[in-house]
């Protein structure tokens, strides 16, 4: 039966493929080379910041107007080429979209999601085959659109990632593309986050209920309601921002507005803030899409390397689907210096407090599956239990933004910049290396190198504290985000020392980078060849062959128990599998 | 290869949790994703209007906050029954395909299509006259020949007080030098509405009835501060109504292009896979009722309030 | 297969009934626009206009939808839609009462 695909053109196969594993492997290749292209303007923006006005070594004369400038040097007439301020500006906004919208959603949802997803609820394939194949290329061309934002004049979205009006409004052409681009992500996540939710509900094995999912597939879940419900206002005001940039509506503008001098000629009466309202309405829900994801995956390595079940698997589930719902009735938060009544202040800062509560529980729960564990120290469960103290600094560093009395000190400043990077960067992209080293056999069939894999865990953990610890501090001192030259306020100038550690740290990260992509073709041609269930793990894809045929399963699974069945008493191996494979397999 | 294993369930039958099959619990999810894009947008209606300074609603000088002085509610209203009526066509040919009539199905849906498409020309004509209606803003009260035509509105901004001097009318004519620059305008003003009482006729072409009022004047570039037609770029309320009404469009050329699709590949779908045939008219169906729902919505909200 | 065709026929009544009662809302909903006491008492006029819609929206989402005869989860999305939808519509009141009082016409110029 495994040989149906074997008969379709290549172009039906790799390309425009309808199975759900090419299309999680798509997903994943895209995004990792997004990261690696946001990871590539963070080094040159933190450069700059190191060395500010100073030439860009190597990739400078690559780089072009407007983004770097040709400088002579008056002593040794050299050419040097210098990130330019609009440069930075575009490689910021730049960064963060690509990062956010392009690399790690994508990842998560399309990458992991896609591949895993499936195979955990038992399914053959996604509820809609094609659709998934539609979600993908559009997230594609929608991506593409926005990197060609750097080849129109004046460069790339340059209004930050959030594109504030009315700076964004007068912004240069490369915003309309910004703003193109993101009304294409956005259905592409719309059609990506229905076929979730419907493969969820209606494609469960026979016996695998609710709560029989493991707790990946809960995530997802819950991530794909964030998705559906959360980003329609983002794609309503980014269609309301390219009237006003493109039609002459003023909707985000109360007129009167001078550029350079000249009045802008818009009928005025609309409200800057209503960007604001809609654009943080979908994008705290979205800090969620980015770290339930890499929670459910590094549930499933925890549960796997500690052998014993996750502990408070029925909390880790409410906690999960009280946090999306409550994710939505926070985002004013992000907007305590709008100049908003101490009444509503008071009301975002109450719910801000809440929703910390159910992350604190997930948290706890995780840890706590740890006790009395005899653990398993392979490179997913490594970058898992790096992630636990990292997401735990990410998180508890938000609580004082989410008060209104410390957050009129700290909005702004590199504190923020530290605290969000924390979640994301050594906590959700952690928990995707996790991912990775963890479903790589599934994927291939083959196991990524243990060594190298310890390489790059043990270079990336220290040198991601050193980017992003001394944020912080820097924050603290109140150095404000987005400066293109901290050196020129004398606070800033006094904990430059800060900036250079993070800029060198950032280098070594790069650098412990390599181990990984070396790793990750090496494996894929020659690394250890394993069977169905390499890790002795339990959920439903470990049934299936390495990699699964299309159709997935030999035969149909049927689940007789639930997802974290380790260390069993009575049975004869330390783990139950919840559809054991057939014996031929 | 085994097709049991490959097939995937719940195609067809309906899901014992749900009762829906998969395509149908899917277009209802993508519903509740429209919900909330049109939710946000209607939130914008809200916030731009209750935030509107006095006398800019729907446009500077109109006589009351109402969308109806400057929109046309006879051809609004003739739009609801059209798209209403295409609803129950809609309705019709999945019910007859349910009825293994499969020519009368394909009538009803043509049926819908062609209601759409009126749908869509109506709407080119309302459009079409707003797009020909102008807004001229001035400095200082225009005076022609000793007599001020332009009329002003007074409202409050965040430098204090705002005097506009405005004048809505038509182009008759657009004259221009020998390098194509426009010199002048012939510009035909609407008369004064009276600013008490109700003005329920045909807001858009009130002005041709009155244009005697005035004597058509000649506008240079120079003469006034800005000059907008009622497009998106005439006022918030202009703006926000062609947001609204063509995104809503936008979803009605979807709607057809997916009818006329079936329309035309259906009959060998329906050979091969009757239910699945029905079952997908079934879905286009929720989806134009939708379209249907929130134009029930946008009518008395652009229109009539 | 008589009662079932006499079901179907029960049906199409249905829709077209249903059709009749759309139609009269339209037109109930255009007409009491154009009563004068109506229109100047703008608070009334919006809601009768919003509930005429609502009933409409009601009717088309029940019948031609076949809301009433679903079952189940999907009424907990669409409450969760609905609930989100609402939070959405607060939106102005969040915005317009953001401004510490006294100080709105200060800074946005539209303040009372």
């Amino acid at each position: 039966m495994s040989d149906h695909s074997h008969d379709l053109p290549f172009w039906k196969k790799y390309i425009f493929s309808v199975d759900h594993k090419m299309i999680g492997i798509q997903y994943t290749v895209t995004a990792l080379v997004f990261l690696a292209i946001g990871f590539g303007m963070m080094l040159v923006m933190r450069y700059q910041l190191a060395y500010p006005n100073q030439p860009i070594p190597v990739i400078g004369q690559f780089l072009g107007e407007p983004i770097v400038a040709a400088v002579e040097n008056p002593d040794t007439g050299e050419t040097g080429y210098v990130l330019t301020g609009d440069g930075y500006n575009s490689f910021g906004a730049m960064h963060g979209t690509i990062m956010v919208f392009l690399a790690i959603v994508p990842l998560a949802v399309g990458g992991f999601g896609n591949f895993v997803l499936p195979l955990q609820c038992g399914a053959p394939d996604m509820a809609f085959p094609r659709l998934n194949m539609a979600s993908y290329w559009t997230y594609l061309p929608g991506g593409i659109l926005m990197m060609f934002g750097f080849f129109v004049k004046g460069g790339a979205a340059n209004s930050g990632w959030t594109s504030y009006p009315p700076l964004a409004t007068i912004a240069t052409t490369g915003q309309t593309i910004w703003l193109l681009g993101m009304v294409i992500l956005i259905t592409s996540s719309l059609l990506g986050s229905v076929n979730f939710i419907v493969t969820v509900v209606q494609l469960r094995a026979k016996g695998l209920s609710f709560f029989r999912l493991p707790f990946f597939a809960w995530a997802q879940l819950v991530t794909a309601f964030l998705l559906l419900l959360a980003f329609p206002p983002l794609e309503a005001a980014g269609v309301l921002q390219l009237m006003d940039r493109v039609a002459g509506t003023s909707f985000f503008d109360p007129g009167g507005l001078i550029v350079s001098g000249v009045e802008q000629n818009t009928a005025g009466g609309g409200s800057p803030l209503l960007w604001q309202h809609l654009f943080w309405f979908l994008a705290h829900p979205e800090v969620y899409v980015l770290i339930l994801p890499g929670l459910g995956i590094i549930s499933e390595v925890i549960a796997n390397n500690t052998r014993k079940p996750l502990w408070g698997y029925k909390s880790l589930v409410y906690s999960a689907i009280f946090l999306g719902f409550m994710s939505f009735i926070v985002w004013a938060h992000h907007m305590f210096m709008t100049g908003m009544g101490t009444t509503l202040s008071t009301f975002f800062q109450a719910t801000t407090m809440i929703i910390s509560v159910p992350s604190v529980i997930i948290l706890t729960c995780l840890i706590i599956s740890l006790w009395g564990a005899s653990i398993r120290f392979t490179v997913p469960m490594l970058f898992a239990l790096a992630f636990l103290p990292m997401f735990g600094i990410g998180g508890l560093t938000g609580l004082p933004l989410g008060l209104t009395a410390s957050d009129i000190h700290l909005h702004d400043t590199y504190y923020v910049i530290g605290h969000f990077h924390y979640v994301v960067a050594p906590g959700t992209i952690f928990a995707m290396f996790a991912g990775i080293y963890y479903w790589f056999p599934k994927a291939t069939g083959r196991k990524m190198n243990e060594w190298l894999g310890r390489i790059h865990f043990a270079g990336s953990f220290v040198f991601i504290n050193a980017v992003f610890m001394p944020f912080f501090f820097m924050g603290m001192a109140s150095v404000l985000r987005r400066q293109f030259d901290q050196t020129e306020t004398l606070h800033g100038a006094a904990v430059q020392g800060l900036s250079v550690m993070s800029t060198w740290g950032a280098f070594g990260l790069a650098a412990f980078q390599l181990p990984f992509v070396f790793n990750f073709f090496w494996s894929i041609f020659a690394g250890e060849r394993v069977g169905a269930n390499p890790w002795h793990a339990t959920t439903l894809e470990w049934s299936a062959p390495s990699p699964p045929p299309h159709g997935n399963f030999l035969s149909e699974p049927v689940v007789a128990c639930g997802p974290y069945e380790y260390s069993v008493p009575g049975e004869a191996e330390d783990y139950t599998m919840q559809s054991p494979p057939p014996a031929t397999a | 290869m085994s097709a049991a294993a490959t097939e995937i369930p719940y195609d067809m039958e309906p899901h014992p949790l749900t009762r829906m099959y998969n395509g149908k619990f899917g277009i209802w999810l993508f519903l509740a994703s429209e919900i909330m894009l049109f939710g946000a947008l209607f939130s914008s209606y809200v916030l731009l209007r209750v935030g509107a300074p006095e006398g800019t609603w729907p446009i500077i000088g109109a006589p009351t906050v109402l969308g109806h002085e400057i929109l046309n509610v006879p051809l609004a209203a003739l739009n609801t029954v059209i798209l209403i009526s295409s609803s129950v066509t809609m309705l019709m040919s999945w019910y007859y395909l349910k009825e293994n009539k499969f020519s009368r199905g394909q009538f009803f849906l043509l049926m819908t299509v062609l209601l759409s498409c009126g749908f869509l020309v109506v709407k080119y004509f309302e459009y079409n006259s707003k797009l020909h209606h102008y807004l001229v803003e001035f400095d200082a009260p225009l005076v022609v020949d000793g007599e001020q035509v332009s009329y002003s509105r007074t409202y409050p901004t965040a430098e204090g007080e705002r005097t506009v001097h405005y004048l809505h009318g038509h182009i008759t004519e657009t004259v221009k030098d020998e390098d194509g620059y426009v010199e002048y305008y012939k510009f035909a003003a609407d008369a004064r509405k009276p600013d008490h009482g109700h003005a329920h006729d045909d807001g858009a072409d009130h002005g041709d009835s009155h244009a005697g009022a005035h004597p058509e004047i000649e506008l240079r570039p120079s003469d006034y501060r800005r000059m907008s037609n009622w497009g998106p770029a005439g006022s918030t309320f202009t703006g926000i109504y062609f947001t609204l009404t063509g995104l809503h469009g936008l979803h009605i050329v979807g709607g057809v292009v997916v009818m006329v699709y079936f329309l035309l590949t259906g009959g060998s779908m329906w050979k091969k896979l009757p239910d699945k045939y029905a079952n997908r008219i079934e879905c286009t169906g929720l989806y134009w009722h939708f379209v249907d729902l929130v134009w029930i919505f946008l009518f008395p909200v652009l229109y009539l309030l | 297969m008589a009662a079932n065709a006499e079901a179907h026929q029960a049906e199409l009544k249905k829709y077209l009934m249903v059709f009749g009662a759309l139609l009269v809302l339209t037109a109930v909903t255009v007409g009491v626009s154009y009563i004068p006491w109506l229109a100047a008492n703008h608070v009334l006029a919006i809601a009768v206009a919003l509930l005429v819609a609502g009933v409409k929206g009601s009717l088309v989402a029940c019948y031609f939808m076949h809301l009433l005869d679903e079952r189940g989860m999907i009424f907990w999305i669409l409450a969760l839609c609905v609930l989100f939808f609402i939070t959405l519509l607060l939106l102005p009141v969040v915005t317009s009462s953001e401004v510490v009082a006294g100080h709105a016409d200060k800074l946005y110029g539209v303040g009372k």
